[in-house]
């Protein structure tokens, strides 16, 4: 033992638990005003760090690539994990299939930060979510509203982020899911006690978070937003929408700049009702990722739909 | 209400829970982000969060430079988790350009504890807040290797310092704003308060 400090030392405790509801809600409220970056290779991984990412996902690729590459989209192959792991020392999060929670174990089993049980992916399963109860690792899943959140909640999710429509560089659906669940939370906290039942009905929600929303006006995790952001404003734009953080997949290593968008969008991020330094941050940028008229894809290729 | 004025940095981090924190304790608390927001706090807690990314944030709007003037005049600080990282004198297992402000002298290995599977609760034994031992909530935390011998330890755990005191400062490698137990906030606002009426 190196340290010395003071002559008069207190007694030591024994015992430690690791795994429980604090510490696995606790890692993504330590990432709220952050930015959490899509990256593809251990070399993106460090631009991101380099640009202030509070986490970085791991995956085989951006979902702009697995929307115009077609195939089944699977967790990624454990040796980039791997690297990417070694490669910073922020956070590192990875996707599982909705349902495949032998990948969730895969990925469990790696030590990877945070898994994203994440429709992103080819879904494994079109009816059940993974138990998440079951694993020691934190989760994070996607929702379009607030019956959704609370779903996945009930299921041990200890964060949610919006779905948004990853992959398309448009803010969208991303907009359209945050008023939908902050929405939810505030139509809740109008009601009355027992009017509660009808509306956890309704939502499809468990009773119990239904009231507890109902009663601190926040859902019990952290909240992020993601698919479709692309610019500094969209960061700015989802946290005025009560966002706590931003997912931005495609939008930084598919624009002409990753690593000045990166910074762009970090910043924009903690400074989102200060309209003046996003300009100073958006200035100069080059070119955003081109986007998709949402409207215009065919419903089947909406990955959001994906889960329930 | 007069009274000291607390900041809690606000780049990025569990901001929220020490602005309840200081609420709770009855305290004036309001977010900084810029550095005219600084000048007007008594005390500054620096929270829980990323310390790489709170490194990089500090420099984009030119926090850094008069966070480092208001430490060099004794603005003390509550630092947690990723806020005892960045207050530190020296940073092991850090990025190059990390940033450590120095205001207090200890090392610190960051993620010393290990990756998120190896995050934990233990409860910890804190004389100076009385016999009720203190609920410590380690998230990726890092580990202080070294202390100077002026530093006041608070805390052990694994037979390391997990809380220490130094002139105005408390710091902390797990998160007490995550619980509900205000005893190291309170701490914290007694000598805030003990130099505000110093000088």
């Amino acid at each position: 033992m190196e340290h010395n400090g003071s002559g008069e030392q207190p007694p030591e405790p024994e015992g430690r638990a690791t795994g429980g509801l604090r510490v696995k809600r606790g890692l993504a409220e330590m990432l709220k005003g952050g930015v959490i970056m899509d990256v593809v290779t251990a070399e993106q991984a460090r631009i991101a760090e380099d640009a202030g990412a509070v986490a970085v996902m791991a995956l085989e690729r951006v979902p702009a690539d697995i929307r115009r590459e077609g195939g089944v989209a699977r967790m990624s192959e454990v040796s980039l994990i791997k690297e990417i792991m070694a490669a910073v020392t922020i956070p590192v999060m990875a996707k599982a299939r909705i349902g495949h929670f032998t990948e969730a174990q895969v990925l469990q089993a790696l030590g990877i930060d945070y898994i994203d049980e994440s429709e992103v992916l080819t879904p494994a399963d079109e009816e059940h979510h993974i138990d998440k109860w079951a694993f020691t690792a934190p989760f994070v899943c996607g929702a379009r509203d607030l019956g959704e959140a609370l779903r996945r909640i009930g299921e041990g999710a200890a964060m949610i982020r919006t779905k948004g429509e990853a992959g398309t560089g448009n803010v969208v659906e991303a907009v359209r899911h945050m008023r939908a669940v902050c929405g939810g939370i505030r139509h809740l906290q109008s009601l009355r006690r027992d009017e509660l039942m009808a509306e956890a009905k309704r939502l499809q929600a468990p009773f119990e978070l239904v009231l507890e929303v109902a009663e601190t006006g926040r859902l019990p995790v952290v909240n992020f937003s993601a698919g479709g952001i692309a610019t500094p404003a969209d960061a700015a734009l989802m946290m005025q929408l009560g966002a706590e953080g931003n997912f931005v997949g495609s939008g930084i290593f598919k624009s002409e700049d990753p690593s000045r968008y990166a910074k762009a969008i970090v910043a924009a991020t903690t400074y989102y009702d200060k309209p003046e330094l996003v300009a100073e941050v958006s200035a100069g940028l080059g070119r955003a990722m081109r986007g998709l008229d949402v409207a215009t894809l065919p419903r089947e290729e909406l990955l959001a739909a994906r889960g329930w | 209400m007069t009274g000291p004025v607390i900041g809690v940095l606000a780049l990025q981090g569990d901001v929220r829970e020490h602005l309840a924190a200081f609420e709770r304790c009855g305290a004036r608390a309001t977010a900084v982000r810029l550095a005219a927001e600084l000048d007007a706090v008594d005390g500054l807690a620096i929270p829980g969060g990323e310390s790489t990314t709170m490194s990089r944030l500090l420099g984009v709007f030119g926090l850094q430079e008069p966070l480092r003037r208001r430490l060099d005049q004794g603005l003390p600080c509550l630092a947690t988790c990723a806020g005892m990282i960045l207050l530190s004198r020296e940073v092991r297992d850090g990025r190059a350009d990390q940033v450590a402000l120095g205001a207090l002298p200890i090392t610190v290995r960051r993620n010393g504890y290990g990756r998120q599977n190896e995050s934990f609760e233990a409860d910890l034994a804190i004389p100076r807040l009385g016999p009720e031992p203190f609920r410590g909530v380690f998230i990726r935390a890092p580990v202080v290797e070294a202390a100077a011998p002026e530093v006041d330890v608070l805390a052990l755990h694994d037979g390391h310092p997990v809380a220490v005191a130094y002139g105005g400062h408390v710091a902390t490698a797990f998160h007490p704003e995550m619980t509900r137990d205000d005893r190291l906030h309170r701490l914290f606002l007694e000598r805030v308060a003990g130099r505000v009426r110093a000088a």
